[in-house]
């Protein structure tokens, strides 16, 4: 039964992949076509993405609201990681769940919602709603990961650093996080991630100042531009994929 | 630091107004929004029945309603029972590296999901590796149209999607089981088989809820999915609603749906969750 499972988990584990590896395979694919076979290998759709400027004004973009959003979020994350980790308190477990609960809703139903908070009060579209929006999705992540960072923590280093006479916030800044960083690097790399590959909020509150999952979307349209795309899909998957493993490393990693 | 104070509430503050206080709004805006009118470009905000009405009787809705959640249960069952041999494989077969498999496994939950739908219409499109590659055995003499642009493409993007999400649940809950018991069971003369439906599986249940509501919420209300791949009858109830709130300009009627598709969702999560308690009673 062992070996079949194995087997099962390689197929798996192909098929899983395989879609990844054709994107990057027909990145590098000298030809306007995405059929079979391949031919030489080129890389124009990668010179071709790094001069087009709407392309780059949507990297800035994304950018922008992905460090942001990792930012805050992250922030925010771990204050409540500490209030629910560090104190007993009223309402302490209906807190726990109810920071998990943007998950529990689909994404598309907060899109509009947000979209018409914003249209109906008059502050209309810009890289500022997209961050709150990614905001209410990144922090319930940010919150997960410290959380068990916290957990991890004895609070008699914390302590110990105040009965020797520390005033709580030299405390916090000398003990708390530094033993918390690699939960925050964790959590600021997972949420970054998140968020810069985050589509369907950002399609509704973007507006003129799309994001780069956004602008691959509009040129989805246009058979050919799909080599571009998938130059451009090809540098994210992979950037993605190396900020997930740090950030998944550190969090294992035991306090 | 002292134990008795209102400091969680204020460490509490900032996270809850971007999480529980946003949806908070959302809900009412949708609320509003759902027995007002559309008057052109204009939303009329008197109160009127009408939208939610529409919702709750409009054929078309209903009708796509079922389809998203035929699709979306059939996608959450199948990433189920796709996901539980991995996790199952992690959590009892792996010794070494535990830790660098799982995320190995479910690393691509976390890339662009945009970018991972996108990917299949290189694999099912016309040109697409299935076409060319049974072209090129012979085995076909012209491109299989049907891969693509139908519910059929949309659940196999959607699995491929989703079921590495719920490895994770499933492998946590599959982690926690005292091995104890498993060596017990067949001590007591259980089969293999026996001690798995018995022992592992009602054990592992809380994970396996957890991956259901994890890939079938998502799932349900997905747009863009069905909008790449599934063609005229692909589509999903996810795509009506952004098509209100887009090009058919509704907003009213949209927000409706919406509300509408989320007490649906929630209902149906509801309705597994006892389901499989009253399952694994039987079982047992």
């Amino acid at each position: 039964m062992r070996k079949v499972r194995l087997f099962y988990a390689m197929i798996y584990f192909i098929v899983l992949y395989l879609p990844i590896v054709l994107i990057i395979a027909f990145s590098f694919n000298d030809s306007v076509y995405i059929a079979f076979p391949l031919k030489a290998f080129t890389l124009r759709w990668y010179h071709a993405a790094m001069e087009n400027q709407q392309l780059l004004s949507a990297f800035s973009n994304s950018m922008i609201i992905a460090v942001t959003t990792a930012i805050l979020a992250t922030f925010s994350g771990m204050l409540a990681a500490m209030a629910t980790t560090r104190y007993r308190f009223r309402g302490r477990s209906l807190a726990t769940v109810s920071l998990f609960v943007p998950l529990a809703l689909p994404t598309v139903v907060t899109g509009v919602a947000l979209l018409s908070i914003f249209m109906m009060t008059g502050l209309g579209l810009s890289l500022a709603t997209v961050i709150l929006g990614h905001l209410m999705i990144c922090t319930p992540f940010s919150y997960g990961v410290l959380v068990s960072r916290f957990d991890g923590l004895s609070p008699d280093f914390e302590r110990a650093s105040m009965d020797l006479g520390e005033p709580p916030l030299a405390t916090f800044f000398r003990v708390t996080l530094p033993l918390a960083m690699p939960g925050i690097v964790s959590s600021l790399l997972l949420t970054f991630t998140i968020s810069f590959d985050e589509f369907i909020l950002a399609f509704f509150l973007s507006s003129n100042s799309p994001t780069l999952p956004v602008f691959m979307w509009s040129q989805m349209r246009f058979p050919d531009r799909l080599p571009l795309v998938l130059a451009l899909a090809s540098v994210v998957i992979i950037v993605s994929s190396i900020l997930i493993v740090i950030s998944q490393r550190l969090r294992s990693k035991q306090a | 630091m002292s134990r008795r104070s209102n400091s969680p509430y204020f460490l509490l503050t900032p996270a809850m107004l971007t999480t529980v206080a946003t949806l908070a709004i959302c809900m009412v805006v949708l609320m509003v929004l759902a027995v007002a009118r559309q008057s052109y470009l204009d939303i009329d905000l008197t109160f009127s029945t009408h939208n939610v009405e529409l919702a709750l009787t409009s054929p078309l809705i209903l009708k796509l309603m079922v389809k998203s959640a035929l699709i979306s249960f059939g996608v959450t069952l199948l990433s189920l029972v796709l996901a539980y041999p991995i996790a199952y494989l992690l959590a009892f077969d792996l010794t070494r590296n535990k830790l660098l498999w799982l995320m190995l496994f479910t690393l691509p939950c976390w890339i662009s999901y945009l970018l991972r739908v996108l990917s299949w219409k290189l694999i099912l499109g016309y040109q697409g590796m299935i076409n060319t590659s049974l072209m090129g055995l012979g085995i076909i003499d012209q491109p299989i149209e049907a891969l693509l642009y139908n519910s059929t493409s949309v659940v196999i993007a959607l699995t491929h999607a989703w079921a590495p999400f719920a490895i994770l649940p499933i492998y946590v809950s599959l982690e926690k089981i005292d091995r104890s018991l498993i060596r017990a069971s067949g001590d007591l003369s259980d089969t293999p088989m026996q001690t798995f439906f018995r022992v592992i599986l009602p054990l592992s249940l809380p994970g396996v809820t957890a991956a259901f509501v994890l890939v079938f919420i998502p799932t349900f209300g997905d747009y863009v999915t069905p909008h790449l791949l599934g063609g005229p009858t692909g589509v999903m109830i996810g795509n009506f609603i952004a098509m209100q709130f887009g090009a058919s300009n509704n907003w009213p009627l949209g927000a409706a749906v919406a509300l509408l598709a989320m007490l649906v969702a929630t209902l149906l999560v509801c309705i597994f969750i006892a389901g499989s308690r009253h399952a694994i009673k039987a079982i047992r």
